[in-house]
């Protein structure tokens, strides 16, 4: 992957800027038919999707009072796991949103929910809503982007420790929930500038570090201690849970914009962007997850990640009735709709996640027969100096030209 | 407009004795247990999930169920609503805010109480007449269903008897003008000398037409019905020809505009201005004004606003989430602190400014932008 704009076959030269502005119209047509037809049916649905969590959280949390009967310790991790992943994906996420403002009610709305997960819902609104949605996909503004501990595009230059980088990421994965919490605190960059002690950063510290006291105790001291005898296996139901609900979180975000295929866009490249232009990085920016209803509702409609960043504020039961017109509108306009089925999405993100943690053209070169010598160059490269890795990544880069040459000329 | 009337007796305020909610016992232990399981329900509260089972309780923010709607004319209605535990006592002739989801949207109106206090099953009522294009009149008319969860604010409203009730009393309305002093007929038996002046298109559009029949054909009230599509509108000087002795009474007016402005225009010509009680509704004088940016601190929105816009309706079309209440300036339900700037009302022209510091509470219904202003909110 590299940035759309230094691409060899750039899959947006052949649209005009009418086209694009045209484009743009179109999609406003669009959500405007969604918020003509905005009403009580769609007011039904949150409402029934939230009671169904709060019963089934409810339900699963009595369940596990005897989890020490291994029956009742599956069926209660199983029901807990799923109301985290309702409540955090179709509720959570989609309120905080503002999907559900329109409906003036103030249990219902951006501005006062909270969630159950550690990153309170400002912070996170900030670095979601603000920042990834404004300016999606644009390296060095959007760090959605690998959450700025990962090198997600061939043209950041290769560094020995991002040979860990797949292992990061799945420990990131697992505890997804902090790790959120702490790219919305902006941590890494606060250590880095020696910014701890800045009184804003301060407070916001202290809102998560609260947020997360109430998060474990309620998780992993109240529930537990009602279980009494079963204290332990109610204590892992919820560890269990919270990992579960983490990973699957996890992997529907990487779906969104990780899967090879998806662009990336420079940061000069949206300097006055239109709002056609907008659209039009959001609709090549991101990626559909294929599937069933129920897929869907525990992706939070997140499945429709599309139609989700062309319309943030929709509410989120809309998209699929109207992702048949955003589709039909890629056919016309020639743009390739990023759509498969989770398991393909997600092995796509990790094996760009895997590609990327080696130097360019590594993994493209290497075969069973050549694993000996391309081990030891990647040994070389991981211990030598600077010089000796340019080197190196050089005929590593020739090596691929090459094989690629030979590839088309067999064809 | 719906019936909300409000006395507003020049400038007097007069202050109505309400009952203070009793901090009980069983209350604060109740509290205290709700903290508690508080740490098991986080992010969530207790009551939301004791919502699920009884919006109603003690405790609870103010809801109630209607338990019925009775057709009073082709366009008004009476709801029968059941308050939730915590409601406290009305007086007579005060309008409750109440909330229902119209077309999935929270909409908030202030209606007179129309009901007895001592109903045996604790019942409130109001009365609504639906309105040409109003959106909740409508829907409380002729779409509401029993069972039907509204949400509710305390009674409030100073178009109220004194503690000492006259001894002659007129009462002047117009089309649903009429509820709040149902509600003050119905609940002062005591009142011997009573005149009401009701006027409504024709027999049939009388609200509680047959009911104030009744109190006529019973003695207790002395009533003048005008039927303005054959006879036309009733000036004051007619009222005054008709109530001879209007002089001596103490006079409650709910109505249109027009009739409120000609009745003051009369007594305070008469020079009897203090015996009138009534409530100055969304002028017709619309001063278009400059306006500017809105800006909300605390929740950081930030809205274009022009100058005949109020606040609120730009603050809403924006997404803003609101309080709100009457929209037209009387129940204060939307009054926010203006933190800096200046705001224009809608029915005056005047213009209200608040440097840093001053927080001067704005109705937002009426209040328009001039120029930028910074609100509280």
């Amino acid at each position: 992957m590299t940035v759309l704009q230094k691409k060899a076959d750039n899959p947006i030269e052949h649209l005009t800027p009418e086209d694009i502005e045209l484009l743009g119209k179109e999609l406003d047509d669009i959500r405007q038919s969604v918020i003509d037809t905005r009403g009580e049916a769609d007011a039904r649905y949150i409402r029934k999707v939230i009671d169904v969590h709060r019963k089934l959280e409810l339900g699963s949390r009595a369940v596990l009072l005897a989890s020490g009967f291994a029956p009742a310790w599956v069926l209660g991790t199983v029901g807990l796991t799923v109301a985290k992943i309702l409540e955090n994906m179709e509720i959570g996420h989609n309120i905080l949103h503002g999907q559900w403002d329109w409906m003036r009610d103030p249990k219902i709305h951006s501005t006062t929910w909270e969630w159950d997960i550690v990153s309170p819902a400002d912070q996170w609104k900030h670095s979601h809503n603000e920042l990834h949605h404004t300016y999606t996909n644009v390296v060095g503004k959007d760090n959605d982007l690998g959450y700025g501990i990962m090198r997600v595009d061939e043209d950041q230059p290769w560094q020995p420790f991002h040979l860990g980088q797949p292992l990061w990421s799945f420990i990131n994965a697992c505890f997804f929930e902090y790790g959120i919490a702490a790219y919305d605190l902006e941590l890494g960059a606060v250590i880095a500038r020696k910014q701890t002690g800045d009184p804003e950063f301060r407070a916001r510290l202290k809102a998560v570090l609260g947020k997360i006291g109430a998060q474990v105790r309620k998780d992993y001291v109240i529930h537990p201690l009602l279980s009494g005898p079963n204290f332990l296996s109610t204590l892992a139901a919820n560890f269990t849970a919270n990992l579960v609900r983490n990973l699957w979180t996890n992997s529907v975000i990487l779906c969104g914009h990780f899967p090879e295929g998806v662009e990336t866009f420079e940061k000069k490249s949206i300097e006055g962007e239109t709002r056609g232009e907008w659209y039009l990085r959001q609709m090549l920016g991101s990626a559909n997850i294929s599937g069933s209803k129920a897929m869907h509702v525990m992706t939070g409609n997140l499945s429709h990640q599309i139609e989700h960043h062309l319309f943030p504020d929709l509410p989120s039961n809309r998209y699929a009735e109207i992702a048949p017109r955003i589709r039909d509108l890629f056919d016309r306009y020639g743009l390739n709709y990023h759509t498969a089925p989770l398991p393909q999405q997600v092995g796509s993100a990790w094996h760009k996640i895997i590609r990327l943690s080696l130097p360019n053209g590594w993994l493209e070169l290497t075969n069973r027969r050549n694993l000996l010598p391309q081990l030891a160059v990647l040994y070389k490269m991981t211990t030598g100096s600077p010089k000796v890795r340019r080197t190196l990544q050089r005929k590593l880069t020739a090596g691929v030209r090459l094989t690629r040459a030979a590839a088309a000329a067999e064809a | 407009m719906i019936a909300r009337c409000v006395g507003n007796h020049r400038g007097v305020t007069a202050t109505v004795p309400r009952p203070s909610p009793a901090r009980s016992a069983l209350g604060g232990l109740r509290d205290r247990v709700l903290r508690l399981a508080e740490l098991a329900t986080t992010p969530l509260l207790p009551a939301d999930y004791l919502d699920m089972v009884n919006p109603l309780r003690a405790g609870a923010d103010l809801r109630g169920r209607v338990v019925a709607v009775h057709r009073e004319t082709r366009d008004a209605a009476t709801l029968v609503i059941r308050p939730g535990a915590d409601w406290q006592r009305h007086v007579p002739g005060q309008w409750v805010r109440i909330g229902i989801d119209v077309d999935g949207v929270r909409m908030w109106r202030a209606y007179s109480l129309t009901s007895h206090l001592d109903r045996p099953d604790g019942c409130i009522s109001i009365t609504v007449k639906a309105i040409p294009g109003g959106k909740v009149s409508n829907h409380l008319v002729h779409r509401t269903r029993p069972g039907t969860l509204v949400h509710l604010d305390q009674a409030t409203g100073e178009f109220v008897l004194p503690a000492q009730a006259p001894q002659k009393v007129l009462f002047v309305t117009a089309g649903s003008g009429i509820t709040p002093v149902i509600g003050i007929l119905r609940n002062h038996d005591e009142l011997r000398d009573v005149v009401v002046v009701h006027s409504a298109p024709t027999p049939d559009d009388v609200v509680f037409g047959a009911d104030l029949r009744e109190l006529a054909a019973a003695g207790r009230i002395r009533l003048v019905e005008q039927h303005t599509d054959t006879a036309g509108l009733l000036d004051a000087a007619a009222i005054a020809a008709l109530v001879p002795d209007l002089a001596e009474r103490a006079t409650w007016a709910c109505g249109p505009v027009a009739m409120l402005e000609a009745l003051e225009e009369h007594w305070s010509a008469a020079g009897i201005a203090d015996r009138l009680f009534t409530e100055r509704f969304r002028a017709t004088v619309l001063v278009p004004g400059e306006g500017g940016t809105v800006t909300f601190t605390r929740n950081g929105a930030a809205v274009e606003a022009d100058g005949a816009t109020p606040i609120l309706d730009a603050a809403e079309a924006a997404g803003v989430l609101m309080p709100s209440g009457c929209r037209m300036g009387i129940c204060f339900g939307c009054v926010l602190p203006l933190r800096e700037g200046a705001v224009r009302d809608l029915r005056t022209g005047e213009v209200t400014t608040a440097v840093p510091g001053d927080g001067v509470l704005v109705q937002t219904c009426i209040s328009a932008a001039a120029g930028a202003c910074d609100i509280d909110h």
